[in-house]
């Protein structure tokens, strides 16, 4: 039987903490069935810290194990919480290599969720902040086998990395394909939760006869443009990148101002509306809708 | 008012070091001293492209430790020349650094704020105010068997530091918490920022804590003493000269150096400190001067 996402996660650490003697921290860790099943139930001894409630020293302690040697998971079980436990994380561990010749590595577990009521605080996914301050890669991965991908880089590399993981993803078993069709008419390039709310808005839009590429996009930074990409919007002249992060000075149009200067072609952002998230129906603030993107789509190729 | 005064909880505990040791120590602040007299006088003369913490004043805690708690991981803070060159920081690389060049320290990446030596195990500073304490717990809770945690009175009240001090005292970490208190943000004094002593917090963490002035012997002393980690100093410190650059607002409260020189004298070491301070000056001019002339 394929493993979840959230499984796949969880077998990575144990392995992590019982035989390459890391460490991970985070608070509440066995709260929400260890963190939405993702971290295995081990003890102190075995590697789980469970921190305090202060979250910017929660950073610092990861940086401090890092130097140490442990390579630790750091985990923010709510991307929003970033805004204070990002303090040294891009302060320092971002920094130490190229400053002063020490790595810090840290593997940033930083779980984005939204809808369901959860409101202004700690919703959506805040992976943008970190793209702009070098020194750290950012990545979304939405599967099994990115995750690993993830993880790979991290035990091959000496460098802190962010990893945006969504909490819809982590019952996903399947792997992820491209959608490239000859007779495509736009180039939808979706992130994080983005990428399963496009999914189902091209097959929408196929049914109503507009053809669309979909590339899912998880490496972030450095964004690496691939001949698919380029092939693509040379075919399409146009594209949208669907995103699970606030558009303005974001991901989004930080990579659709790369694509098209790249390849000239006119590529959009599309992600969270610049205004806080409400908790009802009709003030939540998440990553569009399928129907939001159908809309979308249809009005870009009525331009 | 501030209750600041150079014989706070100062012992008379000098017999209880070797000749050699408070020699050593002596040695070391002398060091710091003249390498940032120095310093200051360059400062004077041209503009150094860069602000510049010096911690004239400041030195005898950092020679201090450096005698009584060697062999540690060092955190320290932006105005860390003397931990530096106590604990054996390359001299050289120091001052390349000051001087913006690429063979610095930090490659010249990192400035007078930001210095860190591998071979003496300190770790640079991102300049961020406080921040190397977590960290510092950080590396102890990584497996760092002896970790030293400097940090000013002002980085006392960031967040991210009371919480690292807890944590530390809840996970009996081996970390030596020391604050340089010059009762000074800049220009601004404690006792209109804060209305709670450092110290209590920390006893009530459940740590071992101290106020004490920045004697020598009694830092070295106190250090001896301490029977478990974590554990916290406030130790009361006199920057002579300003946050950033030469300048000075009039004297400092005390001057540890001519009370250092007292006791050298009432202990019959006052040749032997000429003897120190004449190789030691001499040995810091003509480095700085010989890697001025490479410029």
């Amino acid at each position: 039987m394929e493993r979840t996402l959230a499984e796949t996660i969880r077998e990575y650490t144990r392995i992590h903490l019982l035989e390459n003697n890391g460490l991970l921290l985070a608070q509440c860790v066995a709260a929400v069935g260890w963190i939405g099943g993702t971290v295995p139930e081990l003890t102190e001894e075995q590697g789980i810290i469970e921190l305090p409630i202060c979250d910017a020293s929660g950073s610092g302690f990861a940086c401090g194990a890092a130097l140490a040697g442990r390579r630790p998971i750091f985990i923010v079980r709510y991307q929003g919480f970033m805004w204070y436990d990002c303090v040294s994380l891009i302060n320092y561990a971002a920094k130490s290599k190229e400053i002063w010749n020490t790595p810090c590595p840290i593997f940033i577990r930083s779980i984005a969720m939204e809808g369901k009521g959860i409101g202004p605080v700690a919703s959506s996914a805040q992976y943008s902040m970190f793209m702009r301050p070098p020194g750290l890669q950012v990545c979304a991965p939405m599967t099994p086998h990115e995750w690993g991908e993830a993880w790979q880089w991290f035990l091959d590399h000496d460098d802190p990395i962010y990893v945006s993981e969504h909490r819809l993803s982590y019952s996903t078993t399947e792997e992820a394909s491209n959608t490239i069709r000859d007779d495509a008419r736009i180039t939808i390039i979706a992130i994080s939760a983005g990428r399963i709310n496009a999914k189902k808005s091209v097959k929408y839009l196929s049914e109503e006869g507009i053809a669309c590429d979909l590339i899912h996009l998880m490496w972030l930074k450095p964004l690496k443009i691939t001949d698919e990409m380029r092939a693509s919007l040379s075919k399409t002249g146009r594209g949208v990148i669907v995103d699970s992060d606030f558009s303005i000075a974001g991901a989004s149009r930080s990579i659709a101002y790369e694509l098209m200067h790249d390849t000239g072609a006119k590529v959009y952002a599309f992600g969270l509306e610049d205004r806080s998230s409400g908790v009802s129906k009709s003030t939540e603030n998440c990553t569009p809708s399928p129907q939001k993107i159908v809309s979308y789509v249809e009005e870009l190729l009525r331009k | 008012m501030s209750d600041r005064k150079h014989s706070w909880g100062v012992r008379d505990c000098h017999a209880e070091f070797s000749e050699a040791e408070t020699l050593m120590m002596y040695r070391r602040a002398s060091l710091c001293r003249y390498f940032e007299t120095y310093l200051r006088d360059l400062m004077e003369s041209r503009d150094m492209g860069m602000p510049i913490y010096l911690s004239l004043g400041q030195e005898y805690l950092a020679a201090a430790l450096s005698v009584a708690f060697p062999g540690c991981s060092i955190f320290g803070q932006h105005r860390g020349h003397s931990f530096y060159l106590s604990y054996g920081g390359d001299i050289h690389k120091l001052i390349d650094e000051l001087l913006m060049k690429d063979t610095g320290c930090c490659q010249g990446m990192g400035g007078s704020a930001c210095i860190a030596d591998p071979n003496i195990q300190m770790y640079g500073h991102s300049g961020l105010l406080g921040d190397q304490v977590p960290i510092a717990v950080g590396a102890a809770l990584g497996g760092h068997s002896k970790v030293l945690s400097i940090a000013g009175d002002a980085a006392a009240e960031e967040d991210y530091v009371l919480g690292a001090i807890g944590f530390a005292a809840t996970h009996k970490l081996p970390v030596l918490f020391v604050c340089e208190d010059n009762d000074l943000s800049i220009l601004t004094p404690v006792n209109v920022r804060r209305s709670w002593k450092i110290t209590d917090v920390a006893t009530s963490f459940g740590m071992a804590a101290i106020d004490i002035a920045d004697d020598p012997w009694t830092v070295m002393q106190t250090v001896r003493e301490i029977q478990t980690l974590p554990y916290y100093m406030n130790v009361m410190v006199c920057r002579k000269l300003w946050h950033a650059g030469p300048g000075n607002d009039g004297p400092p409260e005390w001057d540890r150096h001519e009370l250092v020189l007292k006791k050298m004298r009432d202990l019959h070491l006052d040749k032997k400190v000429q003897e120190i301070d004449g190789e030691i000056k001499s040995y810091v001019e003509s480095t700085w001067r010989e890697h001025l002339q490479r410029q």
